[in-house]
C-alpha cells in the first residue's frame, strides 16, 4: 500500500497509456477473431488489411487536405477509408481465396493467407513506396489534454485519450449488440457454432461468411486508419501488428469477441506497466501473458474446449 | 578447339585432362574470369545487397536508387577503365541466411566481380568471412557495427564509411560542447543489436568524459514499434535534461511525431545521431534546437564540402530524379561506388593497364583514398574507412519545409575513430575531457 500511495499517480499514467494501447490492439484483434470464428481460418493477411487501411486513410486524408478540407474532416475520412478498404478487398479475398480453403487443412490455410500477405505487402510498396507515410491532421486538430502529475502536468493527446478508447468501446458494443440482438448477428453466431446445422436451417452460410469477412477486413482497415494519425506507415507495419494480434486472439480464445477486449486490455496494461516497472521486459510481456494464460487454459481465457471429432 | 584430337575425335588423355579441369573448376567455385585469366571483362558485374523489403527499405531503396543513378553516370562516361558496370541487386529483407545464400549465388552463378554488402550489421558480419572464403572483393557499404574489423582481419572485405563508434561518439562530443551542464539522460532505442550497442558506446564514452550523469530511464521498445506513448509519458514524468535516440526509419519518425505532439521536445534536448534521414519526412514536427547526426558527414547542405560543385551535382541530380534530397544511405552508396571506381583504376594502373586478379584488386583497396560527395574517405590497413562526422542542431528556415542544420561541427575522422588494433570498448575509456575543448569551430547554416 505504501508503494501504491507513493506511486499512485504513476499507476494512473500507466493506466491511461495501457488503455489507449489496448484500444489500438483490440481494433485489429477483434476483426481477426471474428473472421476465425466464422471461417475457421487464421488469416495472416489481416495484417495487410490493417496496413492498407492505414495507407488508404492517409492518402485520402492528405488528398483532402491538399484540396483545403478542414482538419476535422480527417476523422470521418478515417472511418470512410476503412469501410472502403473492407468493401473493396473483403469480398474479393473471401470469394476468390478463402472460400476455396475453407475445408482444407489449417496449415494450408495458414500458408495461403501468408502468401496473400506477402503479395499485398509488395502491392503496398508498389502503390505507396517505402518512405514512411503519416496523416496527423485529426490528431493535431483535437490537441492535447494536460493530466495532473503532482505539481506537474503530463500532456496527452486528446486523440489518444478519447478517440482510440472511444472507437474501441463503440466497436465492442456494436458488435456485441448486433451478434446478440439482430437476425443477421444470430445467423453469424449460428454459422460460427455449427456451420452445417445452420445451413440445414436455411441460413445462407456462404453469404454470412462473406459478410463477416468483409466486416473483419473493415475492422482491420479501421485499426490501421486509426493508427495513421499517430504512427508512421512503413513496409512491414502489418507484420508487426499481426503478430501482436495473434497473441491477443490466442489469449482470448479463438472466436471470442468480448474475450479479445479483455485480452487486449490485459496485454495493453501489462506492456504499459512493464515500461514503468521493468522496461527491459516490455517486449516480452504481451507474449509472457499469452504463454501464462495458455499454460492454464489452452483454449484461451474465454475459449470453449472442444471434443476432438475423429 | 580445346579437348579435341585429330579429326575432332576426343582421345582418352584429352578426356581425362578435360574432366580434371572441370573437376578443378568445381572445387574452386569462387573464381571469376578476372582470377582465371585477368582478361578484360565484357562488363563489371557488381552484386549489391540492400533492403528492398521490410522497414529498412527506407534506407535500402534510396541506396539502390543512388547505385542505379551513379552506375548510369559511369556507363555514360565510358565505364571504369573502359568497361561498363552492371549492378545486380539482392534483398536483405528475408534475413541473414538468405543474404549468405545470395552472396554465394552472386559469386558462383552470376560471377560478379565485386560485392557491396550490406545495410544490416548482421549481414556484414556474415559476409565478411565469405569474402575471404570465396576471394571476392567486398565493400561493406552501410552497416555500422564496429566489431567487424576490431575482432577479425580480412583480406577481401573493406568498409567504405565509418562505423558506430565515431558516429555515436561525435554526437556525444557535440552534446558536451553545446550543453555541458546536463545532469540526466533517458534513452529510447530500438530493441535490437544496433539500439543496444549504440547505447553501450554512448554510455561508455559518457561515463569517461562526464562521469556522474544520471541515467533516468533505459527504454528499448520493440523494433518496428509504432506506438511510443508509454515511453513518452514515462520520460515526461522523469524530466531528464537529455533524451538520446539512435532509432531510425518509421520508428524514429513515429517517436519524433508523438514526442512533438506531447511537447516532450519542449522539456528535453534530443540527441538523434541518425535523424538526418528523417528530417524531410517529419518536417517541422521536429522543433529547432535538437541535435542531429547523419552517420558520417552527409548533408546536402554541408557547410564546407571539399568540392562544392561535386556535392551540388550529386544532390541536385538525385533530387531531380527521385524528388527528395539524398539522405545518408545515398551518400554511403556513392562512397562505395566511388571506392569501386578508384580501386579498379588503381589496380589497373598498377598493372600497367592490364586487368587485375581478384587478389590484386583487393589489395588496391588497402590504403585507398577516394572522393565522397562531401570530402574524401581513406580505407585503413585494417579495412576500416576513415570518414568525417557532421553533427548539427535543427533550425527552421523559410527556405525548406523541414528542419535544416545549423551550428554544424565536422569532426575529423581520425579524432573520433578507434585506432587500428584497439577495441572501441577499451579505447572509449581512455578519452579525456580536453577532447571537447579541441573540437573544430561550429559552422552556421547559410541560406
Amino acid at each position: 500500500m505504501a508503494w501504491l500511495s507513493e506511486n499512485g499517480i504513476l499507476v494512473g499514467l500507466a493506466l491511461l497509456d495501457g488503455l489507449s494501447y489496448a484500444a489500438a490492439v483490440f481494433m485489429v484483434a477483434v476483426g481477426l477473431n471474428l473472421v476465425f470464428g466464422v471461417l475457421r481460418v487464421l488469416n495472416v493477411a489481416h495484417g495487410s488489411l490493417y496496413a492498407i487501411g492505414g495507407y488508404a486513410a492517409a492518402s485520402i486524408g492528405l488528398f483532402a487536405a491538399s484540396l483545403g478540407a478542414p482538419p476535422w474532416l480527417g476523422l470521418p475520412i478515417l472511418l470512410a477509408a476503412a469501410v472502403l478498404v473492407g468493401v473493396a478487398l473483403g469480398p474479393v479475398i473471401e470469394r476468390l481465396l478463402l472460400r476455396r480453403m475453407q475445408d482444407r487443412e489449417p496449415v494450408l490455410q495458414l500458408l495461403v493467407t501468408f502468401a496473400l500477405f506477402m503479395i499485398l505487402e509488395d502491392l503496398q510498396k508498389l502503390v505507396w513506396g517505402v518512405q514512411p507515410v503519416v496523416f496527423d491532421a485529426p490528431l493535431k486538430w483535437l490537441g492535447t489534454v494536460d493530466v495532473p502529475f503532482g505539481q506537474d502536468a503530463i500532456p496527452f493527446t486528446a486523440y489518444q485519450l478519447y478517440v482510440l478508447p472511444g472507437v474501441a468501446l463503440a466497436t465492442l458494443a456494436i458488435l456485441a449488440c448486433v451478434l446478440r440482438y439482430t437476425l443477421t448477428g444470430r445467423m453469424v453466431v449460428a454459422v460460427t457454432v455449427d456451420r452445417e446445422a445452420a445451413r440445414a436451417m436455411g441460413i445462407d452460410a456462404a453469404r454470412v461468411t462473406m459478410l463477416t469477412f468483409t466486416v473483419g477486413a473493415a475492422l482491420a482497415a479501421l485499426g490501421g486508419a486509426l493508427a495513421a494519425p499517430t504512427v508512421s506507415l512503413v513496409p512491414g507495419v502489418g507484420a508487426s501488428t499481426i503478430v501482436l494480434s495473434f497473441a491477443v486472439v490466442a489469449t482470448a480464445g479463438l472466436g471470442q469477441i468480448e474475450g479479445a477486449a479483455v485480452a487486449a486490455l490485459l496485454i495493453g496494461l501489462g506492456r504499459s506497466f512493464a515500461v514503468y516497472v521493468a522496461p527491459e521486459f516490455e517486449v516480452v510481456v504481451p507474449y509472457a501473458i499469452m504463454v501464462a494464460v495458455l499454460l492454464f487454459r489452452p483454449q484461451g481465457l474465454f475459449g470453449v474446449a472442444e471434443t476432438r471429432r475423429i | 578447339m580445346a579437348g579435341t584430337g585429330r579429326d575432332g575425335v576426343v582421345t582418352r588423355r584429352e578426356a581425362l585432362i578435360g574432366a580434371g579441369a572441370a573437376g578443378a573448376s568445381l572445387l574452386m567455385p569462387g573464381r571469376s574470369a578476372w582470377a582465371q585469366g585477368a582478361a578484360k571483362p565484357a562488363e563489371i558485374k557488381v552484386g549489391i545487397a540492400t533492403y528492398l523489403s521490410g522497414p529498412a527499405s527506407v534506407f535500402g531503396v534510396p541506396g539502390r536508387q543512388t547505385a542505379e543513378m551513379l552506375f548510369d553516370e559511369i556507363n555514360a562516361a565510358g565505364g571504369i577503365a573502359g568497361v561498363k558496370v552492371r549492378p545486380i541487386f539482392v534483398d536483405e529483407g528475408p534475413g541473414v541466411d538468405h543474404v549468405v545464400g545470395e552472396y554465394r549465388r552472386l559469386v558462383q552463378s552470376e560471377g560478379v566481380h565485386l560485392i557491396f554488402a550490406a545495410i544490416s550489421s548482421a549481414d556484414c558480419i556474415a559476409c565478411a568471412p565469405l569474402s575471404d572464403e570465396l576471394k571476392r572483393p567486398t565493400l561493406l557499404w552501410d552497416c555500422g557495427t564496429q566489431r567487424i574489423f576490431e575482432d577479425n582481419r580480412y583480406s577481401y572485405a573493406f568498409r567504405t564509411q565509418a562505423n558506430a563508434t565515431p558516429e555515436i561518439l561525435a554526437a556525444l562530443l557535440y552534446l558536451l560542447k553545446v550543453k555541458p551542464d546536463f545532469k540526466s539522460i533517458a534513452v529510447i532505442n530500438q530493441d535490437y543489436a544496433w539500439g543496444r550497442d549504440s547505447w553501450d558506446i554512448f554510455r561508455t564514452a559518457m561515463n569517461t568524459l562526464k562521469p556522474g550523469v544520471k541515467v533516468a530511464a533505459e527504454l528499448f521498445p520493440r523494433f518496428g514499434a509504432t506506438d511510443f506513448s508509454t515511453e513518452i509519458t514515462r520520460v515526461l514524468a522523469l524530466r531528464p535534461d537529455v533524451v538520446l535516440s539512435t532509432s531510425w526509419g518509421g520508428d524514429l519518425d513515429a517517436l519524433i511525431r508523438q514526442a512533438s505532439d506531447r511537447k516532450l521536445f519542449e522539456r528535453a534536448t534530443f540527441v538523434m545521431p541518425l535523424a538526418e534521414s528523417s528530417l524531410q519526412r517529419v518536417g517541422k514536427a521536429l522543433p529547432a534546437g535538437h541535435i542531429v547526426g547523419a552517420r558520417g558527414d552527409h548533408w546536402f547542405l554541408h557547410p564546407s564540402p571539399a568540392d562544392p560543385e561535386r556535392l551540388k551535382r550529386f544532390s541536385d541530380t538525385y533530387k531531380a530524379k527521385y524528388n527528395a534530397w539524398p539522405i545518408y544511405p545515398c551518400f554511403h552508396m556513392a562512397q562505395a561506388v566511388s571506392a569501386m571506381k578508384a580501386g579498379i583504376e588503381k589496380a589497373v594502373a598498377a598493372k600497367g593497364g592490364g586487368w587485375p586478379t581478384d587478389a590484386e584488386l583487393a589489395s588496391a583497396f588497402k590504403g585507398l583514398e577516394f572522393p565522397s560527395p562531401t570530402a574524401s574517405v581513406r580505407i585503413r590497413e585494417d579495412g576500416q574507412g576513415l570518414e568525417n562526422q557532421l553533427i548539427g542542431t535543427t533550425l527552421h528556415s523559410d527556405k525548406y519545409p523541414f528542419p535544416v542544420l545549423t551550428d554544424m561541427i565536422v569532426f575529423p575522422a581520425e579524432s573520433v575513430t578507434t585506432p587500428v588494433g584497439q577495441k572501441s570498448a577499451d579505447w572509449l575509456k581512455t578519452l579525456t575531457p580536453d577532447m571537447v575543448a579541441k573540437l573544430p569551430q561550429a559552422q552556421a547554416f547559410k541560406s
